[in-house]
């Protein structure tokens, strides 16, 4: 039977077929929909990780007790979860393992353009890489096989158009697996100078025999059309080339992108007049054909830049222009996302932006504090960095500097990563205010449950972090929780946290409005009595506009939150049903 | 031949389903299709784009300049940002619904005027106030049900097959309110 399934949601399907048994995963745009759609199959034990090392020890730990496993994260989870990663090639695999990579070239939703193809080559590790729903069905179950087959993890390495495209998948039955026999083994999974240095021998033999594997496996194929032009290529950007230049030309399509052929791609480019790598973000085929003593044209043609097109494709190669077409006539004003109406982080950012303190910010719905009209974020590293950066910057500039900053991370991203940093400021005796904005829930992913929220990935109840007792556990003495939408007192609270000489730490609570608990009524009216002050327009509530003849509400997308109505100062803002 | 259909709209007006509504309907009529579809960031509340492209076989996902034989756009200033995406010959329908972004909120930028009449000086636009026929249907989240229900119109797929995808891709709670909604935008003149 054939289905139209998202990339991910195939990727999900492969390894239930597989006889996956253990996934662990942190969310990430473009990943999070593998796990989610585990969730749905009920022989696999799936959970949210608090982390991406955390998600990946669980999988690594799941392999070696025999069990077949996996853990899926965004490009940037892969740095948190480097460290495991690198010595899991050393230590091999019991029960097939795959790490599933997604990079996001464009940045549709983070906050760099780094190539995951990299991590393969550094830490000696396979990776395969699909290009339309079907081969990410079929390339997990491949990936499973080699990593039990090579002793190996494996990566799967996705990018935003093949997990968030939908194609058609051929479905099959799941093949149970009996657990492999767990055997203690020391030398193998005890990582120790004595047994690493045996164990690296391993590795770059398996290494080599990857490469033989990499010229003869049928992951790496070769679509001879006669052409004296050849292609080399792989994921999307196949199926873009193949849309742009058809059968024009010869492709070497490669589904396995680490190791690489070099003898099929020397067999490939023989006898052909010109060979072009057309790879996303990197010059990683591109260099490896040119150490081959292959004559490439690549990033002198294609930019290292974004996403690629076919039409871009069409240019580089045939020259070829865009078709007919019209264009608007004046500029068309951006539309960039912003925090929904009703969203609570907006209630901590009016307040942080009135009383002008520094921000130091992290990663989630409220980097969108950093947008106008709110502006009121400075820095956006990495998750996490919220908090110990603003430790940095307090140590670097002072008392008095301290005393006009805070951090603000979000509830699911304290937990990911927010903690170490806290633990920081109160033993090395920082003076910082930390807020936690808990909206009970991932906001920024699309809500998915957390530690913190009292469910697991499949809403079963399960105990909940407890964010003050936490705070209070690691030394911090002043905790406060507070609620954003109560404008005059977060004020006075926030104020008071960052004059005192000690660690604090504030806890925004709020729930989210899109979740479905929470219920709004009614809409907001701005009355006749308007004084046109336009505080209101500050809050950058998507729902308040102006024109010519004053601030008006947009009934249809204002969900009744009512912050408009508390930072009113004439009162001229009511509630209708 | 290749058929190409772009969904606009911004981040929350339900574009996904609409998307989804199209692709398991073409599936039913036997063509390779894909959909590429937009999750996280620009969801909230930005500029959200779908494709959905199908025929004998569907290489790229994605939809570019001059490809697009119809666009269904769910805000004015989103159609017009599409735009240069239509064929030469393609229609738009679109939903008069406006929506202020944030740069013309905030003062910076302003929501150009007339956007239907200047699109129509160069291409065929269809507009519709599905705002409107969504408030008769029972709930205005239906916006992209009556866009659905327009666009079915103006191809050579049964009304009984759209009906079925509707009604196995919609939750049962909200299918009666989506079938009129399919409906009411289906029988527009
Ligand atoms: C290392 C890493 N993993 C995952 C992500 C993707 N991501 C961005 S923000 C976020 C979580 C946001 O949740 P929370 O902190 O609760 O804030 P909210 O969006 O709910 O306001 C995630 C998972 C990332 N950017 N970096």
């Amino acid at each position: 039977m054939k289905k139209l399934l998202l990339g991910n949601a195939a990727v999900a399907r492969g390894a239930y077929e597989a006889g996956v048994r253990v996934v662990s995963s942190y969310p990430g745009t473009p990943s999070t929909e593998i796990t989610e759609e585990i969730a749905k199959y009920d022989e696999v034990y799936c959970e949210w990780a608090p982390n991406e090392k955390v998600g990946a020890e669980v999988a690594i730990g799941a392999s070696i007790a025999g069990a077949r496993a996996m853990s899926c994260m965004k490009h940037v989870g892969l740095n948190v979860m480097a460290d495991p990663v690198f010595t899991m090639s050393y230590i091999g695999a019991n029960g097939g393992l795959v790490f599933c990579v997604a990079d996001d070239p464009g940045m549709h939703s983070s906050q760099n353009e780094q190539d995951s193809r990299h991590y393969a080559e550094a830490a000696k590790i396979m990776m395969l890489e699909p290009s339309d729903s079907q081969e990410c069905k079929d390339f997990t179950k491949a990936a499973f096989e080699l990593s039990e087959k090579y002793d190996t993890p494996v990566f799967l390495r996705l990018s935003t158009r093949v997990s968030h495209s939908q194609s058609l998948v051929e479905i099959s039955d799941r093949q149970e697996r009996e657990l492999l026999p767990y055997e203690k083994n020391i030398g193998k999974y005890v990582m120790m100078p004595g047994n690493a240095i045996k164990r690296h021998v391993v590795v770059e033999e398996r290494e080599r025999t990857l490469e033989k594997f990499a010229n003869e496996t049928e992951l790496n194929v070769i679509e001879d059309n006669g052409s004296k032009i050849g292609v080399i290529t792989s994921g999307i950007a196949y199926m873009y080339s193949h849309e742009a230049l058809g059968d024009k030309v010869n492709y070497l399509k490669l589904g396995m992108v680490y190791p690489l052929p070099a003898e099929k791609i020397l067999e490939f480019a023989k006898g052909l007049d010109a060979v072009y790598v057309i790879e996303e973000l990197d010059p990683v085929i591109e260099k490896f054909c040119k150490s081959c003593g292959v004559k490439v044209i690549g990033k002198e043609k294609f930019t290292y830049l974004g996403e690629y097109t076919p039409a871009m494709i069409k240019k580089a190669v045939f020259g070829e222009d865009l078709p007919e077409h019209a264009e608007p006539k004046e500029n068309i004003p951006m539309r960039p996302p912003v925090m929904c109406a009703g969203c609570p982080h907006r209630g901590t950012f009016y307040v942080l932006k009135k009383l002008g303190l520094v921000v130091s910010g992290d990663i989630g719905c409220y980097t969108l504090g950093a947008v106008a009209p709110l502006a009121t974020v400075d820095t956006t590293v990495c998750m996490g960095a919220s908090v110990s950066a603003a430790l940095g910057m307090a140590k670097a500039r002072g008392k008095e500097f301290n005393k006009k900053l805070v951090s603000v991370i979000g509830d699911s991203t304290f937990m990911h990563s927010g903690i170490t940093g806290l633990v920081d400021i109160v033993y090395n005796k920082g003076a910082n205010t930390v807020i936690i904005l808990d909206n009970s829930i991932t906001g920024m992913t699309g809500h998915q449950d957390n530690p913190t929220t009292g469910y697991t990935i499949r809403k079963e109840p399960t105990k909940q972090v407890n964010l003050v007792a936490l705070c209070k556990s690691i030394g911090v003495s002043r905790v406060v929780v507070a609620d954003p939408f109560d404008l005059k007192h977060f004020e006075e609270v926030v104020k008071e946290e960052v004059a005192a000489d000690e660690p604090s730490v504030i806890i925004a609570q709020r729930p989210c409005a899109l979740l479905k608990t929470v219920k709004y009524t009614g809409t907001c009216k701005i009355g006749s009595d308007c004084r046109k002050c336009k505080v209101c327009m500050k809050l950058g509530c998507p729902a308040i506009w102006q024109d010519k003849d004053g601030v008006h509400i947009d009934a249809n997308q204002c969900n009744g939150c009512g912050l408009c109505i508390n930072v009113c100062p004439f009162g001229c803002i009511t509630k209708e049903d | 031949m290749t058929k190409s259909i772009m969904i606009v709209g911004v981040g929350g007006q339900g574009t996904l389903l609409a998307s989804r509504i199209l692709g398991n309907t073409v599936i039913s009529e036997g063509y390779d299709v894909k959909v590429s579809e937009v999750h996280g960031m620009s969801q909230r509340g930005g500029s959200v784009v779908t494709y959905v492209k199908f025929g004998d076989k569907v290489y790229s996902p994605i939809i570019g300049i001059g490809e697009a034989d119809i666009i269904l756009a769910f805000e004015q200033l989103e159609a017009y940002r599409a735009l240069p995406y239509l064929k030469k010959g393609g229609t738009i329908i679109a939903n008069t619904q406006k929506m202020n972004p944030m740069p013309v909120i905030t003062g910076a930028a302003e929501y150009p005027e007339n956007i239907i009449e200047k699109i129509q000086q160069s291409s065929s636009l269809i507009p519709v106030d599905a705002l409107e026929l969504a408030e008769k249907a029972g709930n205005i989240k239906a916006v992209n049900v009556v866009l659905i229900g327009v666009m079915a119109k103006s191809t050579d797929i049964a009304y009984e097959t759209w009906v079925e995808t509707i009604k196995s891709t919609v939750p049962p709670k909200f299918l009666d309110v989506n079938l009129k909604a399919f409906e009411l935008g289906y029988n527009l003149k």
